[in-house]
């Protein structure tokens, strides 16, 4: 052979190698989005974490679930009954339900996990304060007994959010909730979750589970049949929002669960790229009760006063298309919305907040806010804040930090002249899913030592909330028992709401469709091409 | 030579402990509670607390200390506080992309940089001097993530050459390896490229102002030659010690390039065990880092000997 000849016979060889090398595509199909944040933890009864629940809603299932009407429908329950005086629930769960190990799902399963998910969960505690037993009668069915009628029951076992109730296999529900479960994640839901491919911090990937035994009813938000119609589902994870972005138009990814909002102008512009309303969020501001003037009702009182719903709305989302202003501390649109109360919030007036304070009797002390910087829609309300406090006079410290920091901080109750890392007021926001569930939104307690940072304390209005949830929704008693704990929170004050900004994902149109609109992603029913 | 290598291993040890004491007391001295963020946020004060008990987070902090120790010294670096998998693990899986980003870098910026500073010295005060320190000046002060969204814009949404983020093992195919490898390459190789044009260039310069380069030409030795056969060797000396240093601009450029391309390495590993106050990961990756420093250096210092043979160990 020539030289030129095995020369050319060389690169045709190195080429096909390369070529070879180049990565064949897969032929699964794989839906790859960028979530809120990573999967680091695979334990939903652990931690309240946001995508934790996210990657419980792939992995495990739920006895109940909302439809998108907000009413609990049996999930993995089959049927159940509840005995006339309202005392005794047997539930019978679905034919062919599975754990992705292949074992069957046994009552004595679904006993352990809602003992375990409620020993955190506030409205899990509810039921099983009330609750005289809980034990299976065979391995389909299961009871409940209560020692008094608790109307919210299956809707507590319906719960959407953190901690959602999610079924685990025994001998992961018997294990303290205090530390994440020991062992393989194994559940009973529409996707396995691949452990071996797992890099934290990089990328999770969950795969369908081919046993799994839809629901025959439609999908309507998280109830119904869960129909899986991809192979694969990745969670990808990309830091920096702008790359994300970038990566969505060129194609690189499918969906982006939360762009922020400076990049939406730029998504809505882009024909292949899709956008529909995930969440609903109602910013907050959370004074320190045990920290004068805050255990005055007045200051309190006058933070609600001087807010403009409008203001920080637009500090925080910009476009009035982006949000909507709320004097419902229950969500706006919800089964719950009512403004009873609300005058004080409905009509902010600078001067009348400066009088409250000082009827508070402040008198120029510093008034600490944490602001979190690397959260732009919080850092957004309390730079408001900030602002609004110093036109009424105020003397503000305001002190910006990481949400880490911030979040170190919020439990210390002393005022800041008692200890340095004390504080007055921070920010924070509720889902709207949380907004809907007083009974189980830690936020709005007004336990008073008992309650969320900030220590809300009324009373009345623990009162209130306690005897609503013993009466049945609809009814004119109800609807009078609502309006009494509405306008007790709006006397009491125990954060003041802002009103609600969307928050929006991003998907490609040409790839993905039938997507169930919800604040979770749902994986199942989507369709990629 | 072997006794000089064993005496640099074992003045490491000390440097080690101190990092490993420093890195201790600084992240929990410094403010963040890791049981508060694992709660989540809906979580109550008691729930935060089960937490902090289950990861005993409550323990004095001597015991925690001695706790650590005690696991080092078995060549555990603990497990994460969030995920509860071995740190070892972890740092396992993310090593491939950050040391191919950093040979890569080191690599291009080698190859580009010292030609260039050579042409800079050799032909010192001419347009083309000028030109590679403006150069120089510009790449040193251009910001990472300012130039990694640049070359985003221009190289894969523009023209659509390049993928925008992400890293594909060599493993899974080469090509897709290089082309995902190329912008951030190039976004964290301007800056070591610029320092080390500089460093190439003032080193040179100095070199050929030698009596021996005045000798050479005087006998007769053609430009070429003296460049490549006497000034260049003598020249290194500064040059490879600058990459030995600058090696640590390198592991600060390799946080901010992986955060822009979405790489999943060591530096978006510690930069996210920093703001969710994962003290293993914390510890244990900066206790990999100082060990890989000591050793460049170690290396640097012994290349030294290929350059001048007047320096024996």
């Amino acid at each position: 052979m020539s030289r030129r000849n095995r020369i050319a016979a060389t690169g045709c060889l190195l080429a096909g190698l390369l070529l070879a090398w180049s990565g064949q595509a897969p032929a699964e199909t794989t839906i790859r989005a960028v979530m809120t944040a990573e999967v680091k933890y695979l334990d939903p009864h652990w931690t309240t974490a946001d995508i934790t629940q996210q990657h419980g809603y792939m992995v495990f299932d739920t006895l109940f679930a909302l439809d998108e009407k907000g009413q609990p429908q049996p999930q993995m329950v089959d049927t159940y009954r509840l005995s006339a005086d309202k005392l005794t629930y047997t539930f019978t769960l679905r034919d062919g339900l599975k754990w992705h190990d292949g074992k069957p799902v046994r009552a004595v399963d679904c006993v352990a996990s809602i003992k375990r998910w409620a020993v955190k969960d506030a409205a899990g505690q509810k039921v099983m304060a009330r609750a005289a037993s809980l034990e299976a009668a065979n391995d389909k069915t299961f009871v409940l007994k209560l020692k008094e009628p608790y109307g919210l029951t299956i809707r507590a076992l319906a719960k959407e959010y953190s901690y959602v109730p999610f079924m685990l296999p025994e001998r992961l529900a018997v294990q303290d909730p205090s530390k994440p479960f020991e062992g393989d994640v194994i559940g009973s839901g529409p996707f396995m979750f691949a452990a071996k491919e797992w890099v934290p911090g990089a990328k999770t990937v969950y795969l369908k589970f081919k046993d799994y035994v839809p629901r025959k009813e439609p999908a309507s938000y998280y109830a119904g049949g869960k129909v899986v119609n991809v192979d694969r589902v990745e969670f990808v994870v990309i830091p920096d929002q702008s790359t994300a972005v970038a990566a969505l138009e060129k194609g690189e990814v499918d969906y982006l669960q939360r762009p922020q909002v400076d990049q939406w102008p730029l998504l809505r512009k882009d024909p292949n790229v899709g956008m529909y309303r995930g969440d609903i969020y109602q910013m907050q501001i959370h004074p320190n009760h045990l920290a004068p003037p805050f255990d005055n009702v007045k200051a309190r009182q006058a933070l609600m006063v001087m807010a403009n719903q409008e203001e920080y709305l637009r500090a925080i989302a910009g476009d009035p298309q982006n949000w909507r202003t709320c004097y419902s501390y229950l969500g706006c649109g919800g089964w719950l919305e009512t403004d009873a109360g609300a005058e004080l919030l409905k009509k902010p007036d600078l001067e009348r907040a400066k009088q409250l304070f000082a009827e508070a009797g402040y008198k120029g002390e510093k008034i600490v806010v944490m602001a979190p910087s690397d959260f732009a829609t919080i850092n957004a309300a309390s730079l408001t804040t900030a602002a609004l406090l110093r036109k009424i006079g105020v003397n503000v410290d305001l002190q910006t930090m990481d949400w880490g920091t911030l979040v170190s901080r919020r439990p210390i109750k002393d005022p800041p002249s008692k200890n340095p890392a004390g504080w007055h007021i921070f920010h924070t926001t509720s889902g709207y899913a949380a907004l809907k569930d007083p009974w189980g939104h830690a936020n709005i307690s007004t336990a008073c030592d008992k309650a969320w940072f900030g220590w809300a304390c009324s009373p009345r209005a623990t009162k209130d909330l306690e005897e609503l949830g013993n009466l049945t929704p609809g009814t004119d008693a109800f609807k009078k028992g609502l309006a009494e704990y509405h306008t007790a929170l709006m006397e009491d004050v125990p954060y003041v709401p802002l009103g609600e900004f969307f928050a929006y994902a991003a998907y490609r149109k040409d790839r993905l469709s039938n997507i169930i609109e919800a604040p979770y992603t749902l994986f199942w029913g989507m369709v990629k091409k | 030579m072997l006794v000089y290598v064993l005496r640099r291993i074992l003045a490491t040890l000390p440097v080690m402990g101190i990092v490993v004491v420093f890195v201790f007391l600084l992240v929990r001295i410094a403010p963040g509670d890791p049981a508060a963020i694992i709660a989540g946020d809906y979580a109550t004060p008691e729930n935060i607390q089960k937490i902090r008990v289950g990861l005993g987070l409550d323990k004095p902090i001597y015991e925690q200390f001695w706790i650590y120790l005690t696991s080092l010294a078995r060549g555990d670096l603990g497990r994460s506080l969030h995920s509860r998998l071995p740190v070892s693990q972890l740092i396992l899986q993310r090593v491939e992309p950050t040391a191919a980003l950093a040979l890569s870098t080191l690599s291009f910026a080698i190859l580009m940089a010292i030609p260039l500073g050579i042409l800079a010295a050799w032909k010192a005060g001419s347009l083309i001097d000028r030109a590679v320190m403006v150069f120089a000046v510009g790449g040193f002060s251009i910001p990472i993530f300012w130039l990694g969204f640049l070359l985003i814009y221009a190289f894969s949404i523009r023209l659509d050459l390049l993928p925008v983020q992400g890293y594909v093992s060599f493993r899974e195919g080469l090509l897709p390896f290089i082309r995902h490898l190329i912008l951030p390459t190039i976004a964290l190789g301007l800056v070591y490229m610029a320092l080390l044009a500089r460093i190439t260039r003032a080193s040179v310069l100095e070199v050929l102002q030698s009596d021996y380069i005045r000798t050479a030409y005087a006998k007769g030795v053609r430009p070429p030659g003296v460049l490549f056969a006497h000034a260049l060797k003598n020249a290194a000396v500064p040059v490879v010690t600058t990459i030995g240093v600058g090696f640590a601009l390198l592991i600060g450029g390799v946080v901010i390039t992986e955060s822009v391309f979405a790489l999943p390495g060591l530096g978006r590993l510690t930069v996210d065990a920093i703001l969710q106050r994962d003290y293993s990961i914390i510890q244990g990756v900066t206790l990999i880092f100082a060990l890989v420093y000591a050793l460049v250096n170690l290396v640097v210092d012994l290349s030294y000997t290929l350059f001048d043979p007047r320096i024996r160990y």
